[in-house]
């Protein structure tokens, strides 16, 4: 039940921009609004996954365990969106373009490290490789993290001079990682 | 002289009572501003109703300096601005300035001229007849739009206060009002903004003091009641809500150029072989466009402005 409703909630996005973008609802500048809003669902999603094990830890509720695939595998469907709405909207797939954009601009070359590191994380997301795996598994998704830190660098990097929305992420980012450490939450449990 | 320090217009005069009641709104948005942290923030994409009436301009000469291109609309062109004294989002000058009316208005004129003081709107604009220019303007964020304004030559206006020698550049300044500007309680900028220009840009025919646009008075997000429009230069240089005219001996310090030097100059003019850092400036979007299409040199402007930057090196002085 839970599991069907955060699964149906966490496509709502992802409906409400196609139905944006079927009604021509997307605004003076429908390009950047898709890329804007893609990117920062995957940054939420890719939080929100992170958040799961600490908020579990806290409150002693473990239910929400059980959906932390499902919602990293959410948030690489839409870094996957975001990524192919850049390639093929923003850029028109023209390559040259891309390539110059890897090079020279470090959020762009930031954010595409960060796919990279997300691919492998969701090609593994199954049972089957999670048992061929074995300990190799535990070690790999460990690079969720650094897609955390990744995805929150290529936001701070990419606004002009108003760090207020990026900087609210990385605070996010940093407490959750903060809530993972043992001497912190059994300090915050004790109370 | 009553150049400076003499306020003879409260801010509080400027506003109206459409503002104070949008006070509140916008009060209950800056909860909305930090919610937008994880909310979804197409949810404040709406629009704002429009309460003020903006008055017509009939009569309006026609000049050869418009371009044909398709107009941009005017929703689109009045609801995605940027204008961070009122938020650095896309929509928040329309959200919150749109309701916003400026009623009584001076412009102080300063520096090395013959008739400084402090003019009101309708001293600045009663001398000159209006025309409507058809200009693209380029952002430096590479999108783009195409508008029909209103307004005269700045260099009709800038001969009335007769510069002297000493005058080699022109300062603008912009109002600061955090009561009415809201995104001036941030430091995103340092306030006021500030722009400027050569005399020889400044007193280019191109460079238009805008009161209009569409055919109607300027919407308050649009840099009401009185703005320049630079159409070679990037977005930035056409300055809003002008209240400080000075001529000054050096190049004056600008806020785009002081907030991060590296990435914008004092030229800014649109240039699609210098890049941006964060921005190839080789293509451009017109609003309403889902395509791109290439970026001129000057905007398309060069057989009227290359000559000003005759021998410079474009790339340093960009
Ligand atoms: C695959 C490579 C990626 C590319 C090429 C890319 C490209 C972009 C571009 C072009 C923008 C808009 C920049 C602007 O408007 O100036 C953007 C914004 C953004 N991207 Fe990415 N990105 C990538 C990966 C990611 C990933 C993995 C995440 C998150 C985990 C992410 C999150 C964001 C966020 C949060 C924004 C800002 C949205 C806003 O300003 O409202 N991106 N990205």
């Amino acid at each position: 039940m839970l599991k069907v409703a955060i699964f149906l909630l966490s496509l709502t996005p992802a409906g409400w921009l196609a139905w944006l973008t079927l009604n021509d609802q997307l605004g003076a500048n429908p390009v950047e609004m898709l890329t804007h809003q893609s990117g920062l669902w995957a940054l939420r999603l890719l939080l929100i996954t992170l958040a799961i094990t600490p908020l579990c830890t806290l409150s002693g509720w473990h239910a929400p365990r059980r959906l932390r695939r499902m919602l990293g595998l959410y948030a690489f469907f839409y870094a996957l969106l975001h990524l192919l709405i850049y390639l093929i909207l923003d850029r028109g797939l023209y390559f040259a373009d891309i390539w110059e954009d890897i090079i020279e601009r470090p959020y762009i070359t930031v954010g595409f490290a960060t796919f990279l590191l997300l691919l492998p994380l969701a090609i593994t997301s199954n049972n089957y490789m999670m048992k061929r795996m074995g300990r190799a598994w535990k070690t790999l998704h460990q690079l969720v993290y650094l897609c955390g830190l990744g995805g929150v660098l290529h936001y701070m990097w990419l606004v002009k001079a108003d760090l207020l929305n990026p900087g609210g992420y990385l605070f996010i980012f940093l407490l959750l990682m903060l809530l993972r450490f043992k001497p912190f939450t059994t300090l915050i449990r004790r109370r | 002289m009553l150049i400076k320090n003499s306020p003879d217009i409260k801010p509080s005069e400027i506003t109206n009572e459409s503002h104070y009641l949008n006070r509140r709104s916008l009060l209950q948005s800056a909860g909305f501003m930090a919610g937008g942290l994880l909310l979804p923030s197409f949810f404040g994409h709406q629009k704002a109703e429009a309460s003020v009436t903006l008055e017509s301009y009939p009569n309006l000469k026609a000049s050869h300096f418009s371009t044909d291109e398709k107009i941009t609309t005017y929703d689109n062109a009045t609801s995605y601005c940027n204008f961070y004294e009122f938020g650095t989002g896309k929509s928040d000058p329309s959200q919150y300035a749109s309701k916003v009316k400026p009623k009584k208005w001076a412009v102080t004129v300063a520096g090395a001229c013959d008739k400084p003081g402090q003019y009101t709107l309708e001293d600045i604009l009663k001398p000159h007849a209006l025309e409507e220019r058809i200009y693209r303007l380029r952002c430096v964020e590479t999108w783009s739009m195409v508008v029909p304004w209103v307004g005269f030559p700045l260099v009709d206006l800038l001969k009335r206060f007769q510069p002297n020698s000493r005058a080699k550049y022109v300062r603008f300044e912009t109002l600061h009002d955090p009561d009415l500007m809201p995104g001036q309680n941030r430091n995103t900028l340092d306030w006021p903004y500030v722009e400027g220009l050569h005399i020889d840009e400044a007193t280019n025919p191109l460079a238009l003091v805008t009161i209009g646009m569409y055919g109607k008075e300027l919407p308050m997000q649009n840099g009401a009641p009185i703005r320049l429009v630079i159409p070679w230069k990037y977005g930035f240089k056409s300055i809003k809500s002008i209240v400080k005219i000075e001529f000054v001996e050096k190049q004056p310090k600008t806020s785009w150029n002081l907030s991060a030097p590296r990435e914008y100059g004092f030229y800014a003019n649109v240039n699609p072989t210098v890049s941006h850092p964060r921005w190839s400036q080789s293509k451009e979007r017109r609003l309403g466009a889902w395509g791109k299409q290439k970026t001129l040199p000057f905007n398309g402007y060069a057989d009227q402005v290359a000559h000003l930057y005759k021998g410079m090196d474009l790339k340093k002085y960009f």
